[in-house]
């Protein structure tokens, strides 16, 4: 990566003042489009995924026609997708039915920005990564309360209510679970997360914090209008929830795209907290200097693989799990998952207290 | 301040829970339902009226169209009520076939309600599940009567030509292995009865699959537990039969209380809930598909060792047989009229109903001695039930209506006819 940071610099022959800044500038836009761009693909191939992965658990065999193994299908959604007509519905309030989807993209591909890839690459290196991911993964539901409330219908309208008392309630879950993490890592940088948990498999924090990391992985599901949690959308009951009244472009980019963006984000952020992100699970379990060391590298490939087995479930969930009622989410939320995250920190504290686990140095 | 009201919701008639065309308007105050209004009428076709224009045995194939998910039952009744008025005595191998086909029927519908009652409540695997199983049961419809579904088998007499000695098979295509076309074919080299007997072999293996999914998941009891409790005496004043009915723990059914065909010689047990719920109606389901399984067993091995007609031999019902029409005018004369004008059925009334897989389907049925019926009514479980789903959703959440209708297992095509 600096690598490439040094060339465009020499290339251009900008070392100081403006032109440094110039160069700067190139770079950082560089690496926002690289991520975004590799997302973006990701949701793309995300969505074949779920496709292929939930139809062989049903005993389909998933789309197999565009592309060798329908490997192109992505792509020819997309296209489908993005030639429809979008249509406003006329007692719609157009302006709030237009801005509802860019609300909801935006903020799932800003909290791209903190993601600590591998030891060396992430975007935004800042102190505040967490706060910074919870603030703009909250904002998420804006989008589809917005999109309920200015389309106008029942439909979308109970969506969009639903919507937003499960997000609050998911929300607290969530933070209690990340303050957690906090505790060991003391540090809100994603990064330092991440090097807190060193030594191999066990010293991951999903060992020491495993109530809080099955809890911030339902809440995570919850967050992201997933089944068993897809009252919003509710298919069978409410149609298609906040978004019955869009089509083409704007339900295609601008709702698919968000949601399967947040949770691949999701299952990274678990990976991260919980899972050693980036870190060999192998770490201190081979020797540094034998024939296997490169297994107990830290490597973005590891990232990706935990990334994966999440989204795994994701699905397995989905194809396993008939829904939730409203209501009973409500329960879930309020009445199992804030208690268990505020009893598992309490114990932390104690552990914490008594040098126990990863606080006995 | 504005005033917060009741608001209505028109649930339906286009809604993937709506099962087919219902259209419900739902009074709501927030997510809790206040009166639920069903309305019907989006799927009628006229079915009695057409039957009164018809020669009798015409009619048969718009039984099938009724409940459309339990073909064979509706017509069990409609050729039961014809034989009742023309007392023609059914031969026994036929009664057998009958009685084999009617629970091979209330799996085909139990399957669908399984598989549709799943996905409404949001567990989608389920309902690929039954339809694997769905299948094979069609092509044995396929095997004996040449259509998947609307079967046209049951004729007044008898049934439409005896059991098959082949089965189909599955020819290879350049989507299906050979190793695959083998593993589909192994079942299907000996008779339909080989096939079914296979098939009862492999499918309690099949229920206990699905309720691995679903009989002791927590969030599927949580949908379902006291969602929709009828107690037995409501179930009774709102006229409810067959599951919804034993659901709430009375133990009606119409094949042991007025056994009709050789019901009175198969072993089954009738299973029936407590508690009047959602989840004990689809326990009882799950379980009338084991005994159907049974009984279906039973009639197996008495057809493997008792063959014989299929059909009454009165030429009065039965057309001639192909081979006679090939070579004798008269033969083929009279298989014309039989099948254009029919034959006079004598004056009378006669109600006949079977324990089809939702409840009481009956046919009752008023001749004045023409070729014609002159009134026909059908008596469909569904109808009753779908009544009482405002007493049901009534202070439920929205999510609970979708849950009510779908253990009500309502089929439009009968409820309209």
């Amino acid at each position: 990566m600096e690598l490439i940071q040094h060339l465009l610099v020499s290339l251009l022959g900008l070392e100081t003042g403006l032109a440094a800044t110039l160069a700067n500038l190139i770079w950082i836009v560089l690496q926002i489009l690289l991520v975004t761009i590799v997302v973006i693909l990701c949701v793309a191939y995300t969505t074949l995924a779920e496709r292929k992965v939930i139809g062989w658990m049903q005993l389909r065999i998933g789309p197999n026609r565009v592309g060798p193994y329908g490997l192109l299908q992505p792509f020819a959604d997309v296209l489908k997708l993005l030639m429809k007509e979008i249509l406003v519905p006329a007692s719609a309030d157009r302006f709030l039915f237009l801005l509802a989807p860019i609300i909801s993209l935006v903020p799932a591909f800003a909290a791209w920005a903190v993601v600590s890839f591998n030891p060396t690459f992430t975007i935004a290196n800042i102190d505040a990564g967490l706060l910074y991911i919870l603030a703009l993964t909250s904002m998420g539901v804006y989008g589809v309360i917005l999109a309920g409330w200015a389309a106008n219908s029942k439909y979308a309208f109970l969506g969009a209510m639903r919507s937003a008392a499960q997000i609050v309630a998911y929300e607290i879950a969530m933070g209690f679970a990340l303050v957690g993490v906090l505790m060991t890592s003391g540090s809100l940088n994603l990064g330092k997360i991440v090097e807190s948990q060193q030594g191999g498999f066990l010293a991951w924090n999903w060992f020491w914090l495993f109530p809080l990391f099955i809890v911030y992985f339902i809440a995570g599901v919850a967050e992201t209008n997933r089944a068993p949690f897809d009252v919003a959308e509710g298919e069978s009951e409410i149609v298609a929830g906040f978004h019955v009244e869009y089509s083409g472009a704007t339900f295609a980019v601008l709702f698919a795209l968000p949601e399967y963006a947040n949770m691949i984000l999701i299952s990274l952020l678990t990976a991260t907290m919980f899972m050693g992100g980036w870190l060999s699970p192998l770490d201190g379990y081979v020797a540094a200097d034998g024939a296997l060391a490169a297994l107990a590298a830290p490597s973005f490939l590891w990232l990706g693989i935990k990334t994966s087995f999440f989204l795994f479930v994701y699905l397995w969930i989905r194809a396993t799990f008939p829904r939730y009622r409203y209501d009973q989410i409500m329960r879930l939320g309020w009445k199992v998952l804030i208690p268990i995250t505020i009893f598992w920190l309490a114990v932390e504290g104690v552990m914490v207290w008594l040098k126990i686990g990863p606080w006995s140095e | 301040m504005s005033e917060f009201r009741n608001f209505t919701l028109n649930f339906g008639p286009q809604h993937p829970a709506a099962h087919g065309v219902l259209r419900l308007v739902l009074e709501m105050d927030g997510e809790v339902i206040q009166k639920a209004d069903p309305h019907i009428g989006l799927l009628h076709r006229g079915t009695e009226k057409l039957a009164e224009t018809k020669p009798f045995n015409q009619s048969i194939g718009y039984m099938d169209r009724l409940d459309y998910v339990s073909m064979m039952c509706n017509e069990h009744s409609y050729v039961m009520a014809i034989e009742k008025l023309m007392g023609v005595e059914v031969p026994l191998r036929a009664q057998y076939i009958r009685v084999m086909f009617d629970e091979v029927t209330r799996i085909l519908n139990h399957l669908m309600w399984l598989g549709a009652h799943g996905i409404d409540i949001g567990a989608m695997t389920v309902f690929l599940y039954c339809f694997r199983e769905r299948e094979d049961l069609m092509d044995c419809y396929e095997a004996v009567s040449g259509a998947r579904m609307h079967a046209t088998y049951y004729r007044p007499g008898g049934v439409y030509r005896d059991l098959p000695d082949t089965m189909p098979q599955h020819k290879p295509s350049k989507f299906r292995s050979v190793k695959d076309i083998a593993r589909l074919n192994a079942s299907r080299s000996g008779s339909l009865l080989d096939f079914l007997q296979d098939f009862t072999d492999r499918f309690p293996a099949c229920v206990d699959e699905y309720e691995t999914l679903l009989t002791d998941n927590r969030i599927w009891k949580q949908r379902t537990v006291n969602i929709g409790v009828v107690s037995p005496e409501r179930a009774l004043a709102l006229g409810f039969s067959g599951p919804m009915l034993r659901g709430s723990g009375l133990a009606w059914d119409l094949r042991k209380k007025q056994p009709y065909d050789v019901y009175d010689r198969v072993d089954f047990d009738i299973p029936i809930g407590r508690n009047g719920d959602c989840y004990d109606r689809y326990l009882v389901r799950v379980e009338e598909m084991r005994q159907s399984n049974r009984i279906i067993r039973q009639c197996i091995d008495w057809l493997r060792a008792n063959p014989g007609p299929v059909m009454v031999d009165d030429r009065k019902v039965r057309p001639p047989r192909r081979e006679e029409m090939k070579g004798d005018m008269e033969s083929l004369i009279h298989h014309f009229k039989l099948m254009t004008e029919g034959y006079s059925v004598p004056e009378g009334q006669a109600y006949a109903a079977v324990e089809a897989p939702k409840g009481e389907f009956g046919i009752w049925l008023v001749s004045d001695g023409a070729n014609k019926p002159y009134r026909v009514k059908c008596r469909a479980p569904g109808f009753p039930h779908l009544a009482a789903v405002d007493e049901m959703v009534r202070g439920h959440m929205l999510a609970d209506v979708v849950a009510v209708i779908g253990t009500a297992d309502i089929v439009f095509g009968e409820i309209d006819r």
